[in-house]
């Protein structure tokens, strides 16, 4: 009895073996193609985004705008003859779900790339895997200089200006204009903040931050690092914080008497998102006069050809609404990556789009120039400051780019609109 | 009931079943691999906790925090290692040997605390633990990367399996290996006479300790195992995503693993396994079908990750109502139904 049993057993679990293994074969797709992701007339590309958990409120929007432009694109068909397909993934601005849909992405959807991968201690989680796997990285959206490591990581490329320029930028700004001040930092208790850090000391020098201030993302009391700021004395506060902590940094000085000239990181210097998003009606008074910086188009721009163009792409693919600088960024990196696509060639491979990137084909649609070179993987070079006056946010002064240690004025103009925003073959 | 059937057929049963996974691992996707490797790590801590709830009675909000501690502790060790530029097998199983060991340590620690206490206020004691973790991480953030998590430098798969998807089948050989020798200890220990001893425990601390068994000393030598296993668990998972981070192992985890342990069916390793497969296969299988329902972005944006967690819920209500056993429970009865069906002698159901 027993015997026969085993034997049934044993038979039955061969047999669910061999199920599995014909369910899983055929379950793959892609199968005969050359190049993942591309087909005849469709290319796949994917990201990982916060849609959900801290960082969702600031930066859900950007993915949107993104989705937008490349349905913007593909009614105006599409680059190459092909249809660009994007996936956005929720990764909850968690490293650990990066690992877990990124692999989705990659090993199961077989997208062509990776594009605006959002988030440094995400991102971070997911580099070595992509340049193993050998997948284009692009245009990751956070300012670490990792993304910039050309012999380590050849297939991922930065975006964000850096933190340690836009740092180096603001500081420079500050001891021009507020000689005297007590300067102080917030800062993201990560590279990010880390980063930044680095790159204010290197123009206040060692000893330049009377106090330097972290907060972690899984928590959202601010209170005793904005105690500590307040008694230190500082009048300038730099802040290199997401939207969402830029916001509770912001409310809660206000609320224990702290009014500082903020300077914020374009990361989380948004006014469009900091007001719709967290602050409110409060947002004009609290922000007054709040210096941000930023590389790409501001809604503000007067006579902005990109702006009235992402304003139409906003109207009709994304639901109208008002643009804000989330939308720009998310279309510009779109946009982006069609130039990237288009100069990629006919039959675009993994290889082919790396080598248009670095070969300067991508110009953007901002202000400063970008890095892209075989040697350099650096997106923004610089960032223009902007600053908040009776709640409108706008851009003064020159744009600046940082290299070597250095700052210097940048007056090479914008990127001039052409062909109706639709990348083509130069 | 687990008597009854013979040693022998269990045996088998776990040797066909351990090949048939290992054969899986070749016609596998690539992502179907690391999946798998996942349902392993996942089934070294429910596989511990199903035996510290399930057969002693003591619950655990903290194994989530218990999977941590090993992860960091394979995280340092392994990049300890790996500076020291020791490579190979040593890379790969000092680190699994250091986590089992802090884990260990850690409860044993928990374990002289839970054995004074019962129910829900030892549940609180180890919640605690879970959500001190992003706390103490961004506390010491040089020493444990805040947030972030520390970036571990891992073996390398083997030169054979250079090209796509051998990393993943290495990934997943690794974490079945583990699993393996968790389940197969775990198995000898509930059958052995400790085995009884924590169901005795369980059953009625004072007749147990009337009848010489020291409650004391097998409640904290059952959270000490159950904590060497949640450590192999964390450090299979952090060998896997080459990272450790207090993100991987949030309340969620915990819950979750609690919520596996349940509707496998509590107190038995198969139902461990079952829970652990669901664990990765339901939000897989329901991200699929709202994909494939062609929902407005928006909705199906809501819809991801949240559905899932709503699911295991709903399942979890349902189980405890309709199949108080689990899946498991389901499993044996259908079994039984069958052999009673062949057989003429069928002896009643022992209780």
């Amino acid at each position: 009895m027993t015997l026969r049993r085993n034997r049934a057993l044993a038979i039955v679990g061969a047999a669910s073996v061999f199920a599995l293994a014909a369910c899983s074969t055929n379950g793959g797709g892609g199968a005969a193609e050359d190049v993942p992701g591309v087909t005849e007339d469709t290319v796949t590309i994917g990201t990982h985004q916060p849609l959900t958990g801290p960082a969702a409120a600031g930066f859900a929007s950007i993915s949107a705008a993104t989705s937008a432009y490349f349905d913007y694109i593909n009614d105006n068909g599409g680059i190459n003859g092909r249809q660009i397909e994007f996936i956005v993934k929720d990764d909850g601005y968690n490293p650990a779900n990066t690992q877990t849909v990124v692999r989705e992405l990659v090993l199961e959807d077989d997208v062509f790339a990776i594009l605006g991968g959002l988030g440094t201690p995400t991102h971070s989680a997911v580099l070595d895997f992509l340049n193993e796997n050998e997948v284009p990285d692009l245009f990751v959206s956070g300012g670490s200089p990792t993304w910039d490591q050309p012999e380590e990581y050849p297939w991922t490329f930065g975006y964000n200006s850096e933190y340690t320029s836009e740092a180096a930028i603001l500081a420079n700004y500050a001891q021009e204009e507020f000689p005297d001040g007590t300067y102080c930092m917030f800062g993201q208790d990560d590279d990010f903040g880390d980063d930044f850090e680095a790159g204010l000391l290197e123009i206040l020098g060692d000893d330049g931050l009377a106090a330097s201030e972290r907060y972690s993302v899984a928590n959202q009391d601010v209170t005793a690092q904005i105690s500590a700021l307040k008694a230190a004395g500082c009048d300038v506060v730099f802040l290199a914080s997401i939207n969402g902590f830029t916001a509770l940094a912001v409310g809660t000085a206000a609320q224990l008497g702290l009014f500082p000239q903020w300077m914020s990181s374009s990361s989380g210097g948004d006014y469009g998102t900091l007001e719709t998003d967290y602050l409110q009606e409060n947002a004009p008074l609290l922000l007054e006069n709040f210096i941000s910086t930023f590389y790409l188009s501001l809604e503000t721009n007067e006579n902005d050809p990109w702006v009235e163009h992402f304003q139409m792409v906003q109207d009709e693919y994304n639901g109208g609404g008002e643009l804000g600088g989330n939308e720009i960024f998310g279309m510009n990196m779109a946009y982006m990556f069609a130039e990237a696509l288009a100069a990629a060639g006919e039959n675009p491979t993994r290889e082919s789009l790396v080598e248009a990137v670095e070969s300067g084909a991508v110009d953007g649609t901002g202000i400063v120039p970008l890095g892209y070179s075989p040697e350099d993987h650096t997106g923004n070079l610089g960032v223009r400051l902007s600053q908040v006056k009776s709640g409108v946010q706008a851009y003064f002064g020159d744009t600046y780019i940082y290299q070597d240690g250095e700052v210097s004025v940048y007056d090479g103009g914008a990127v001039p609109f052409e062909n109706e925003g639709i990348p083509t073959a130069e | 009931m687990t008597g009854i059937m013979s040693s022998r057929t269990t045996v088998i049963i776990g040797v066909v079943g351990l090949i048939a996974v290992i054969g899986l691992t070749f016609v596998l996707e690539p992502f179907r691999n690391y999946q798998l490797a996942t349902i392993a790590a996942y089934l070294c801590a429910v596989a511990g906790l199903t035996m510290l709830t399930g057969v002693n009675g003591q619950l655990s909000l903290g194994h989530a925090a218990l999977m941590a501690c090993g992860a960091y502790c394979y995280a340092f060790t392994a990049n300890g290692l790996a500076e020291q530029e020791i490579e190979g097998p040593v890379l790969l199983i000092v680190p699994i040997i250091a986590a089992v060991v802090g884990a260990t340590v850690l409860g044993l620690v928990i374990g002289l605390a839970a054995a004074r206490l019962h129910g829900p206020y030892l549940a609180g004691v180890t919640l605690a633990f879970v959500i001190a973790l992003p706390a103490v991480t961004s506390r010491f953030s040089d020493v444990f990367g805040g947030d972030q998590g520390l970036w571990i430098t891992v073996e390398r798969r083997p030169e054979f399996l250079a090209g796509r998807g051998g990393t993943e089948m290495f990934q997943a050989w690794v974490a079945i290996a583990c699993a393996a020798v968790v389940v197969v200890l775990l198995r000898n220990l509930m059958r052995s006479n400790f085995g009884r001893q924590m169901r005795a425990v369980r059953d009625n601390e004072v007749a147990a300790a009337l009848a010489g068994i020291n409650v004391a000393r097998t409640k904290v030598i059952a959270f000490t195992v159950s904590s060497a296993a949640a450590g192999i668990g964390g450090a299979v998972m952090a060998f896997m995503t080459q990272s450790a981070s207090p993100g991987a192992f949030n309340l969620f985890i915990s819950l979750f693993l609690l919520m596996a342990a349940v509707i496998g069916g509590i107190g038995t390793l198969y139902g461990a396994l079952w829970g652990s497969i669901l664990l990765v296969v339901l939000p897989d299988v329901i991200g699929s079908i709202t994909r494939g329902l062609s929902l407005s972005p928006e909705v199906a944006q809501r819809l991801d990750g949240n559905l899932a967690v709503g699911l295991f819920g709903a399942v979890m209500v349902l189980v405890v109502i309709v199949a108080p056993f689990g899946i498991q429970g389901l499993v044996r009865k259908a079994g039984h139904q069958i052999r009673s069906r062949g057989s003429l002698q069928s002896a009643p159901h022992p209780k």
